[in-house]
């Protein structure tokens, strides 16, 4: 027990200290790793949204999946599997990620952008709490989104094979691929070390299988401090790495962040949105990323799911920038609250109606 | 044994869990048996199993596991 413990701070850490050393080498202000902001990056590339300064195939996000991969592989939990409500869990990402991109970042972001001393990321991590705990009433109503089964073999490969696809467009850069010439698009760490360190956080959390969703969501429902701790080990070696690696950029407050916005409402309600969601679809993006090296193919619709949000984010101004939220993110996260709600009490309402009919079997 | 088995093969996190945590709930003696088809779960609900003071035995099964819980 005591050992998973320090596999688990161990792997946060190294995730923290990584994320503060690709800044260092490049990459965004307090953007060392942010899955939903890779994500948004990767689908502007493959010029799905036509935000300019947000472009670039990030080669973190291949890394990640393709190091999952191979220790999955390795430890034999390589598993086809999917079919578990691919629509809605398609629709739950979409939103996901309209949250994180109102908030400006995925949870794993957050994390880090608290860890450079962004007190913003304080009033997301409240939302994000809250988003947990709303989800965390659901699952104890018996919302479900089903089962997964096993799938045909090959239908594993998509996220893995998609991975290599984009490290080959990477390399080759074809005029077809966009990449952003300014903005945080342009700022990027060497493709081989971006590469290399995704590969590792990939292969080290498929172990120890870090979400951030689960972080939180475990303390309120079963008082598991378990993946919590992965997330302080995230915090504390982030600010150790960046009070090391960044220490010019280190400054504590509200405003001027960099990447970021001071408007409180709308950080909170974009993370509750992002934290719903997470919970609903069991895991966040990170760890999303990671199943999707797995085989899991309803990981693998939740990243096209999560490539569609960021798509649209940009296509119809819902992102905020640092100038701070468009009106239209604004209604676009009302909508998205309204409509997982909704998704979570249908699917709540089906398993009371199943129980009263006696047709849920728990107990065979 | 029959009324004692929870089925939480194929669900996402945490939801084998959450299942394994309404069978403790009603725990009257007779062990339980989950059976969960992903490695997590496995991890997941040994963790919480010992976190509540219950041992666990595991079963490898060709597709799945089996995991026999008891005081």
């Amino acid at each position: 027990m005591r050992d998973s413990k320090i596999k688990i701070i161990a792997s946060g850490g190294l995730v923290g200290i990584l994320a503060a050393i690709l800044v260092k080498l490049g990459n965004p202000a307090n953007m060392g790793v942010c899955v939903a902001c890779f994500f948004r990056d990767i689908t502007g590339a493959l010029g799905l949204h036509r935000a300019s300064v947000v472009q670039y195939i990030r080669p973190e996000i291949p890394g990640f999946i393709l190091g999952a991969f191979i220790m999955a592989k390795i430890k034999g939990e390589f598993k086809s599997r999917g079919g578990s409500a691919p629509i809605l869990r398609f629709i739950l990402a979409f939103f996901l990620m309209i949250g994180a991109l109102v908030f400006l970042g995925c949870p794993l972001r957050m994390i880090l952008r608290l860890a450079n001393g962004d007190l913003n990321a304080i009033v997301g991590l409240l939302g994000y709490i809250v988003g947990i705990w709303i989800g965390t009433q659901f699952l104890k109503k018996g919302f479900t989104l089903g089962r997964s089964v096993k799938q045909p073999e090959i239908g594993g490969y998509t996220m893995p094979v998609f991975a290599i696809i984009l490290i080959i467009l990477l390399l080759s850069a074809p005029s077809f691929i966009l990449f952003s010439e300014k903005g945080p698009g342009s700022m990027h760490a060497p493709v081989f070390i971006s590469l290399g360190i995704g590969l590792l956080i990939g292969a080290v959390l498929q172990r120890t299988r870090l979400c951030t969703a689960g972080g939180i969501r475990d303390v309120i429902l079963i008082r598991d401090f378990h993946l919590l701790s992965g997330l302080i080990g995230i915090f504390l070696f982030a600010l150790l790495g960046n009070l090391i690696f960044n220490y010019n950029a280190f400054q504590i407050g509200f405003a001027n962040q960099p990447i970021a916005h001071n408007d409180f409402v709308w950080n909170f309600l974009g993370m509750t949105l992002t934290g719903l969601c997470a919970v609903l679809l069991g895991g966040c993006p990170l760890r999303q990323t990671i199943l999707a090296g797995e085989g899991d193919q309803d990981a693998a619709i939740t990243i096209l799911g999560l490539m569609a949000g960021a798509a649209f984010a940009h296509n119809f101004s819902l992102a905020a920038s640092p100038k701070g939220v468009p009106y239209n993110g604004k209604i676009a996260v009302i909508i998205g609250l309204i409509i997982v709600v909704i998704i979570g009490f249908s699917k709540v309402l089906d398993f009371v109606r199943k129980e009263n009919k006696g047709g849920v079997q728990i107990e065979a | 044994m029959k009324h004692n088995v929870v089925d939480a093969r194929g669900r996402s996190c945490p939801e084998p869990v959450v299942m394994t945590k309404n069978a403790i709930d009603k725990f009257d003696g007779q062990p339980i048996e989950v059976l969960v088809d992903a490695m997590v779960a496995v991890e997941n609900i040994k963790r919480f199993a010992h976190n509540q003071g219950f041992d666990v035995e595991v079963i490898k099964n060709e597709e799945d596991y089996t995991l026999i819980i008891r005081k």
